[in-house]
């Protein structure tokens, strides 16, 4: 069962964090932290292979165009990392630097979707008389 | 996936934090600075191939190149 090894992993770690903040040793809850969250995502990484390896050939049957479906998977990509690492800083109490990071996210995000927007519009023109 | 990385990784920093209050009780507060950032850089030189592992699989997933 894998969903019983993700929660006792959290479960340990965040005993094992506590006991670090309370010895005055933050450092090491936020490197521990950060390892529990990574260690946790490489073992859901096979099922997300999965799931988005079975959605792009969804999308490949039914003809939609390819290149809205893999900047969508990159979106989510993006958002993901970007979440990653904003929830580290602000789990340090940088809430400076995690906007910041969330920031470039939204920038980068933007910049992808650009191509979607721009058809969408160009759908609108063409449907105005 | 090994679980020992987060043992290890806490391991270090409770002893860490021992030495520490043993090296503030003998009065040397300097070397207490010291070994935490030593055992800082030995934990982070551990966590960083995970860290470019995570990465690299959500680059390829994702296909974010």
């Amino acid at each position: 069962m894998d969903i019983v090894q993700i929660v006792g992993i959290g479960i340990i770690s965040t005993i094992l964090i506590v006991l670090l903040r309370q010895s005055n040793k933050p450092e090491f809850a936020l490197l521990v932290s950060a390892i529990t969250g990574m260690i946790i995502f490489l073992m859901v990484i096979d099922k997300i292979r999965y799931v988005v390896e079975t959605l792009s050939s969804l999308s490949r049957s039914v003809n939609m165009e390819f290149t809205y479906f893999s900047t969508i998977l990159k979106i989510i990509g993006i958002a993901y990392i970007v979440e990653f690492g904003a929830q580290i800083s602000r789990d340090a109490g940088e809430n400076a630097v995690a906007s910041k990071i969330e920031l470039g996210g939204k920038v980068i995000m933007m910049v992808l979707a650009m191509p979607i927007i721009l058809a969408l519009l160009d759908l609108i023109i063409k449907i105005l008389p | 996936m090994d679980i020992s990385l987060i043992f290890k990784i806490a391991s270090i920093g409770i002893l860490l934090g021992i030495l520490n209050i043993i090296l503030d009780k003998a009065d040397k507060k300097e070397f207490s600075y010291i070994i935490t950032l030593v055992g800082v850089i030995i934990v982070f030189g551990m966590v960083i191939g995970l860290i470019s592992k995570l990465f690299d699989s959500i680059k390829t997933i994702f296909q974010l190149y």
